[in-house]
């Protein structure tokens, strides 16, 4: 039983001594049920079109940036790139618009990163269990929807308009896919966006533990992004730390042992490093996170969803890996759909 | 008395009878796999120092595109593959992931992993039996993983399965043979090899199963995850071997308490 005064007692914990005792338990946990391995993946952004208004996002709809959406010939050239630097595991992201990104989009796309990539994940629009099964027999092997905020008041107040606005459709979007048979669907939380971490924590939990025992066939794995500013605005509740940011990825360890948790490039290379001893099991490495960003746009036309904090390329975090003693994982699926 | 215990009457203490698995005669009763190691070189090693002569490989890990992380690459010639179907859900996943292993080139040597559960990751005992029974009778040599059941084991061995790998307790717990009373009714009852898989890990755990009767043990997190796995590795195939031979000397039973004379009988030899 996961309980709520635990967790608010390991987040307001500061003493030394106590930290470095459940980072202890989170490395050795991670070792013994993943070995010494760290999985490797990286994202294409598809299109930044978003009919959704939330108000923390650099792709929300009132924002005015450049939209784009990639042609087949463009996410051809974005793929072979991705896929010539060594990745095989593809999170493929559109901004939430079921009119410019429609499921026949998707599967157009799925098509293509099928003859780059043996193992694919898409991050999008939340969508019914009938079109997720219908992307799962062409090819979707993994879901990533994240809830932001379990605090529904909070999420009223940020999530303004479009489909993202509907807390339950959105809060069911993973069992939803689960029932339509995909392989590994990520949660998570977006850290500052509520005030209150330790509660949106154990809803995440409760929301993974709900899920595994009734689901219990699926991969699961965890992120904990952290707000960012988008143009010097502040939209965090809270600041998250480094301690705390810790804290959590070592926490979620032991209340988790077989879970995976992803970190991505939005973190700096210090704490990336950091935090691979600690309980991560996946991350990403050669990040771009604009539409069209390895291959077909300069930096200073592109428009990020975040700013990439960690730049190192593939082959330099697999040297790093290596130096560390982790075996860097490229393949963990092979496609065996027909 | 089971024909095993026959069997081992008439072999000699030291000469061992021969164990053959899918035709294949084996001198090691210790096979690895070659998950979550720190990096290939000691995967390598850990092969040469145990002289395992059976490694599994998930066919999912098996990276074609990078040479150097290609696993196959890492391991000797000699050595067979058995390849698993680890990331199956159900039979059919599993038997598409066998006839890819096929098709692949990785020989027709298949460990039968069906796993629904990613938390407790126990096997799901009744597709493992479907996937055998279809993968035995398209040529494959099958090796089922699976939780120690009698009626599972009998149905295996109808099927045709080549033996029956029951868990000695959780994948990667290192809790040891926490279902031994399973696994010995197996050993009793089922006359095709029993290699014990999963949650082994110490070599004292890898002697006790094979003191106990066992043919064979397959033991990977605790080598991976060692300081030094080719010393670990060479420890377990030690301990797997001296194990044998307790078992083949007809080790004495163990008593919870000290012999008295014969407080029962001891009257038929009074005058």
């Amino acid at each position: 039983m996961i309980s709520f005064n635990h967790i608010q007692k390991i987040l307001t914990d500061n003493n030394p001594t106590n930290i470095e005792a459940l980072a202890q338990e989170a490395s050795s946990l991670t070792r013994q049920y993943f070995g010494h391995t760290i999985s490797l993946y990286a994202p294409i952004y598809l299109s930044n079109f978003c009919s959704s208004h939330c108000t923390y996002c650099g792709f929300h709809s009132h924002h005015r940036i450049k939209r784009f959406k990639l042609t087949d010939k463009e996410m051809n050239q974005e793929m072979k790139h991705v896929a010539d630097q060594g990745i095989e595991n593809i999170l493929l992201l559109t901004g939430e618009s079921y009119k410019v990104t429609p499921l026949s989009y998707l599967m157009d796309t799925v098509t293509v990163a099928k003859q780059y990539f043996p193992n694919i994940s898409l991050e999008v629009h939340p969508m019914e269990e009938d079109e997720y099964k219908t992307l799962f027999l062409h090819g979707v092997d993994g879901i990533t929807v994240y809830q932001e905020t379990y605090d529904r008041e909070r999420y009223k107040k940020v999530h303004l308009s479009g489909i993202k606005a509907d807390y339950d459709f959105r809060a069911g979007t993973a069992q939803r896919a689960a029932a339509a048979g995909i392989r590994s669907i990520s949660l998570g939380i977006l850290l500052g966006l509520s005030s209150n971490t330790s509660q949106d924590l154990f809803d995440l939990y409760e929301h993974l533990s709900f899920m595994e025992k009734n689901y219990p066939g699926v991969e699961y794995s965890l992120s904990f992004p952290r707000i960012q500013k988008i143009k010097g605005e502040d939209f965090g509740k809270v600041y998250i730390d480094d301690k705390t940011f810790i804290k959590i990825i070592c926490l979620t360890r032991t209340l988790f042992p077989r879970v995976g948790i992803n970190l991505s490039t939005r973190e700096k290379p210090e704490l990336r490093d950091h935090a691979l001893k600690l309980g991560i099991t996946r991350m990403s490495a050669g990040s771009n996170t604009s539409v069209g960003g390895y291959t077909l746009k300069e930096p200073q036309q592109q428009d990020p969803q975040f700013d990439i904090e960690d730049t190192r390329s593939v082959k330099a975090i697999t040297t790093l890996l290596k130096e560390k003693n982790l075996d860097p994982v490229f393949t963990d699926w092979r496609r065996i759909q027909a | 008395m089971t024909t095993r215990t026959t069997e081992t009457k008439i072999a000699d203490a030291i000469e061992d009878t021969p164990f053959f698995i899918g035709g294949k005669k084996l001198t090691s009763r210790f096979l690895l796999g070659t998950g979550k190691f720190r990096n290939k070189a000691d995967l390598a090693q850990s092969i040469t120092e145990s002289q395992t002569e059976i490694v599994t490989v998930a066919l999912r890990r098996i990276d074609l595109e990078h040479h150097e992380e290609n696993i196959l690459e890492h391991i000797p010639k000699s050595v067979t593959l058995l390849t698993n179907t680890s990331g199956a859900r159900d039979a059919q996943e599993a038997i598409r992931i066998a006839r890819l292993a096929k098709e692949s080139g990785y020989g027709n040597w298949i460990k039968i992993e069906v796993i629904n559960d990613t938390k407790y990751l126990l096997p799901d005992n009744s597709e493992t039996i479907k996937a055998t029974e279809t993968l035995v009778k398209e040529g494959f040599v099958v090796l089922p993983y699976v939780s120690p059941d009698l009626y599972v084991a009998r149905e295996l061995v109808k099927v045709g399965a080549a033996s029956v790998m029951p868990l000695g307790s959780l994948i990667g717990s290192n809790q040891g043979l926490k279902t031994k009373e399973l696994i010995r009714v197996l050993i009793n009852e089922i006359d095709i090899p029993i290699i014990v898989d999963a949650g082994i890990g110490c070599p004292s755990q890898a002697a006790e199963a094979m003191e106990m009767g066992a043919d064979a043990v397959l033991v990977n997190t605790a080598v991976a995850t060692a300081e030094k796995p080719a010393k670990l590795a060479k420890a377990f195939a030690m301990a797997v071997q001296a194990g044998r031979l307790g078992y083949l000397s007809n080790l004495p039973p163990v008593k919870d308490t000290a012999n008295a004379s014969s407080p029962l009988t001891g009257f038929l030899y009074e005058n």
